[in-house]
């Protein structure tokens, strides 16, 4: 298990290499250099040969390559030209709205889509099987950022049940232990602030799982379908084994690795997905800032943003290999 | 147990069940070509993607008036339904919401469909060669695909309509890029048990050539997987671009797509409800329907899939 470990960890290292080439030589083709965008009109020629040169960019690619990957490893993305702040600040400091929000999404979308595809299993064909057969289609077919604006229309605008944006009514803390606004507020014990954060949580955290929902469903019921089938779910139920202790232990258990695949996969269309979402909740995590700085072409920020963004999800995507590795021995001992 | 059934019950029944096979009449040629396509899954997808296409090749006559058609003094006016010149209403400067939801089928789909021809003519390409020949032009190729997939899905899209500028092009490339990729994984895998068959083998044999074996005797059996794919692949390819005019980072304005007219009606959700409800409808119907098309397509084209059922 340690080797296999060690051997997927090493094997990303050439791929984020290689990323960071790809986002240096985007940055490099975009139009016009940052020199142009942030000097003045009216300055002189010397001057802005002189900002170049204080930017480096004068020197041939590689060389700027290299102080771009040096850089970056060390975490440092410059400062951001519209807030004037070191990138990495902002990042932090809006990135575990974003963590907090597609976790609490994966969780419900987990805690939904199972159940529903195991009992449409457990009953082929039944009516409760092609409702949410075809709900699961709904659920994968829906445009996120369309069922957004249709329930900001409907639970805040015409039931004025829940708000329609941001994160907490009277703003977030200074100084946040862990910045999960949920964990946060559970640590003080603080019951009103938990209550307030949790009703902003619930709309976007609905629209961004009910992708990750659908799939889960079609993809339980078929695996979970195609496991019940099998030699040894008769022989369980020969033994004379409840049907529940048959479907909830002996198949759920080689269902799960598909599960995983799902929710690994997903997750990365889930991270993509919280962009919209953010945008239109104006929920203040990095989402919404990548949207800003595209907006005031702040190349830094973008170019941090996208790294912090790959490198999440080729994390995400190590811990699902593992998660196989623990659940299926065949897949450590094989390649 | 024999005793509790009368007789004369289980002679009838045994005469029922000898005779009955000759009076079913067998289904025509054309019904029993057409049956498994008579699932409701198949009938509402394919009935939903017919009407748009209609739409989208249509749209000069279909549409009521110029989509681009400005009019300030009938700006923001409800769905008129039949009583009126705007069926489904205007938006906020009082253009027609029906015409532009029928031009922007054209473009929703016209992107789509070049987005899964580029990427399909891409991943099959390359998946084809890294499947049959292996070693090094594999590896190469693999290594590829796996920094590529490691970018989240819409992000490179976004990143390189930042870098690079707004506008169709880029826009389909944006799009393409990753889109390969499930092609190529499925088609290599495919091209590497397919090689090691009989007739690759036979044709090696009398001397066909490398090209000749992948066009005339690879390709025709991979095609359909393929197909699958690329319907799937479709849909994403719809969805993707309606989130990013959505966001602003698609076509130039004045084109009207579904995902830009639901970023004009987001402005104005607490007033005119139908300008963000109709165009939202329109994408999530497309895209129900080619994936309600791409399952019964893999239902019925993908040969364990049969087994199962």
């Amino acid at each position: 298990m340690l080797s296999y470990f060690i051997r997927r960890v090493v094997g990303t290292v050439p791929v984020i290499f290689m990323i960071s080439l790809f986002v240096f030589l985007l940055l490099h083709a975009a139009p016009g250099d940052p020199a142009d965008l942030l000097i003045p009109d009216q300055a002189s020629a010397e001057d802005i040969a002189d900002a170049r040169r204080r930017w480096g960019l004068d020197q041939p690619v590689l060389v700027q390559y290299w102080r771009f990957l040096v850089s970056a490893v060390s975490l440092d993305f410059g400062r951001s030209f519209k807030y004037d702040e070191p990138v990495l600040a902002l990042i932090m400091q809006r990135f575990p709205a974003t963590l907090e929000l597609a976790l609490i999404a994966t969780v419900l979308a987990i805690m939904i889509g199972i159940p529903l595809g195991i009992f449409a299993s457990s009953r082929p064909n039944s009516w409760f099987d092609n409702a949410s057969s075809l709900g699961g289609f709904f659920g994968v077919s829906m445009p996120n950022f369309w069922m957004a604006i249709m329930l900001i229309l409907i639970v805040s605008g015409y039931f004025n049940l829940l708000p329609s944006g941001g994160r907490a009514t009277f703003g977030v803390a200074e100084d946040p232990i862990t910045g999960f606004l949920i964990l946060d507020s559970i640590i003080q014990q603080d019951w009103v602030g938990l209550a307030d954060g949790a009703k902003f949580l619930v709309l976007p955290a609905i629209v961004l799982s009910v992708n990750m929902t659908g799939l889960l469903m079609r993809m339980t019921r078929s695996s979970m379908l195609e496991v019940l089938s099998e030699d040894y779910i008769m022989t369980a139920r020969a033994k004379g084994l409840s049907e529940r202790v048959v479907v909830w232990r002996h198949a759920l258990k080689n269902a799960r690795i598909m599960v995983i695949t799902v929710v690994g996969l997903e997750f990365g269309a889930l991270i993509s997905g919280s962009i919209i979402v953010e945008s239109v909740f104006s929920w203040p995590g990095i989402g919404q800032l990548l949207l800003q700085g595209i907006t005031a072409r702040d190349y830094p920020l973008i170019t941090g943003l996208v790294l912090v963004y790959t490198t999440l999800f080729i994390v995400v995507n190590l811990i699902v290999d593992f998660l196989y590795a623990a659940a299926d021995p065949r897949i450590r001992l094989g390649g | 147990m024999q005793q509790l059934i009368p007789e004369s019950g289980l002679a009838a029944k045994a005469a029922s069940t000898l005779v009955s096979p000759p009076v079913v009449r067998r289904p025509s040629r054309i019904m029993r070509a057409l049956r498994p396509w008579l699932t409701f899954k198949a009938v509402l997808g394919i009935s939903l993607l017919s009407l748009l296409l209609v739409c989208a090749l249509l749209a000069q006559w279909l549409a009521p008036v110029d989509p681009n058609k400005q009019n300030l003094m009938a700006a923001m006016i409800a769905p008129q339904y039949f009583s009126g010149p705007h069926f489904l209403g205007t938006d906020h400067v009082g253009r027609d919401l029906l015409a532009r939801l029928i031009y922007g089928a054209r473009i929703s789909l016209s992107i789509a469909a070049a987005v899964v021809v580029i990427s399909g003519a891409v991943g099959i390409a390359l998946g084809i060669v890294s499947g049959y020949f292996g070693g090094r032009v594999d590896f190469m190729i693999q290594k590829v695909v796996e920094v590529v997939w490691a970018f989240p899905p819409l992000l490179i899209a976004i990143a390189i309509l930042a870098f690079l500028g707004q506008g169709l092009g880029n826009l389909i490339l944006a799009l393409t890029l990753q889109r390969w990729i499930p092609y190529c994984r499925v088609v290599r895998a495919e091209a590497m048990t397919l090689k090691e068959r009989e007739f690759v083998v036979a044709a090696r044999s009398i001397g066909a050539s490398h090209l000749r074996i992948l066009g005339r005797h690879l390709l025709p059996n991979l095609i359909q997987s393929a197909l699958v794919i690329g319907t799937f692949a479709m849909a994403a390819a719809i969805i993707a671009e309606a989130a990013l005019s959505f966001l602003g980072l698609g076509v130039p304005a004045q084109i009207p797509t579904w995902g830009s007219m639901l970023a004009d009606g987001r402005a104005y959700v607490s007033t005119s409800w139908w300008m963000s409800l109709f165009p939202g409808l329109a994408i999530f119907a497309t895209v129900l329907a080619i994936n309600m098309l791409g399952d019964a397509l893999r239902d019925n084209l993908d040969p364990k899939m049969k087994r199962r059922r």
